[in-house]
């Protein structure tokens, strides 16, 4: 009957029934702990999610002053400056630092931006004319490549905490979906295979002691009939003297009484 | 999960962009070359005349080659250019971001993060 889904292979004892039960048990905890862990990580994928979509509407605003800011660069400096920018960058005064976030057990880095102080690879730039542009460009570029940093982290978190839900999902429905039907039906074809086993067993019994009433009730008959059979030899033995010393004295008396001795 | 090791010296940003965004960005104090012998810039200018395989080895340099990056900033209108490369991406450092530039809007559509944050979403 159960032998056609799909259950462990186990021998049907008590024994593996109490290993499947500790193990539905176990399997039940481990479900309920993995779907609360996906909850708080659904929640916060959620945030995280809402927080890109502004962030990159910002950056799109942001960047926009940015490009003008340039422009003002470009137009005071009275020609084009990239070259001797991209000329000079040797050294990042801009750099990143990533640290952790821990979200229910998963690591989330996030992205920090510090500014080393000191080196200062565009000193020359706008030394003629325009440097208080290039200055305020520099500034507003600055402002653009944080609200860009945050949007990275934010982008990080949300790749690793998709994968990270993929996982915790699989698994979750591997238990609740696989696991756990398995396991209580395992549990279910050990009982079907123990109570078949008690029938089994009840219905030996009940031969055993009807064939041992049998016996008893033959033995009995048996014995009965010995006794009847002792009985009436002893029987015999005793009328034939009785018979010889009656039949002198008395007579008469012995005609009456002569039915009972036969039984 | 697979590079949770590797981030903590990852230090700099990168730029593929035109000229206009590089040249901000690099005022903005992002541009590294490192030492002598090897030279590598962080940054690649990409005009109307860049091939397109050029932009894909810079962007496979910057992602799986060097080590030191933190975030890859791409200008939407080149990362249109490598789509197929961006949307395959699924590491999560480098961070590949998506950048407006001065001639280009920015549309939200093609964004390919965005685009899964709005799957997501069901829209």
């Amino acid at each position: 009957m159960s032998g056609a889904a799909d259950r462990e292979a186990v021998f049907p004892t008590r024994q593996s029934l109490g290993i499947m039960k500790a193990k539905l048990k176990g399997a039940e905890t481990g479900h309920s702990l993995l779907k609360r862990k996906s909850e708080a990580l659904t929640k916060r994928f959620r945030e995280i999610t809402r927080r890109i979509d502004e962030a990159k509407r910002k950056m799109g605003r942001v960047m926009q002053i940015a490009s003008l800011s340039l422009a003002e660069v470009t137009y005071a400096v009275g020609g084009n400056i990239g070259y001797q920018i991209q000329e000079s960058a040797k050294s990042a005064r801009f750099r990143i630092r990533a640290k952790q976030e821990n979200v229910s057990g998963v690591l989330l880095p996030a992205f920090e931006s510090y500014q080393t102080e000191g080196n200062n690879d565009f000193a020359m730039t706008g030394l003629g004319k325009g440097g208080q542009q290039v200055q305020r460009c520099r500034e507003t570029y600055a402002r653009a490549v944080e609200a860009l940093v945050e949007l990275a982290s934010l982008q990080t978190a949300f790749v690793i905490l998709d994968e990270v839900i993929k996982v915790v999902n699989r698994r979750v429905n591997a238990i609740e979906h696989v696991i756990i039907p398995r396991t209580e039906n395992t549990i279910k074809y050990i009982n079907s295979e123990l109570d078949e086993l008690d029938r089994e067993e009840f219905y030996r019994l009940k031969k055993v002691a009807g064939k041992k009433q049998r016996d008893t009730a033959e033995q009995d008959a048996e014995m009965k009939a010995r006794k009847e059979a002792q009985a009436a030899a002893a029987d015999e033995q005793n009328q034939a003297p009785n018979a010889a010393a009656d039949d002198a004295p008395a007579d008469l008396l012995a005609a009456e009484e002569d039915e009972d001795v036969i039984f | 999960m697979a590079s949770q090791a590797d981030y903590k010296d990852r230090q700099f940003l990168a730029v593929i962009g035109d000229e206009d965004s590089v040249t901000g960005l690099l005022l903005a104090g992002i541009g590294h070359v490192t030492s002598p012998p090897d030279n590598q810039k962080n940054f690649l200018v990409v005009d109307a005349k860049t091939e397109t395989s050029a932009i894909e080895s810079t962007f496979e340099k910057f992602t799986t080659e060097r080590k030191d990056i933190g975030i890859v900033l791409i200008n939407q209108h080149i990362a249109d250019r490598i789509r197929y490369r961006i949307d395959t991406y699924t590491q999560a450092f480098p961070t590949v971001l998506e950048i407006p530039s001065k001639d280009h809007p920015y549309d939200p559509e093609k964004d390919s993060v965005l685009r899964r944050v709005r799957r997501l979403f069901g829209e």
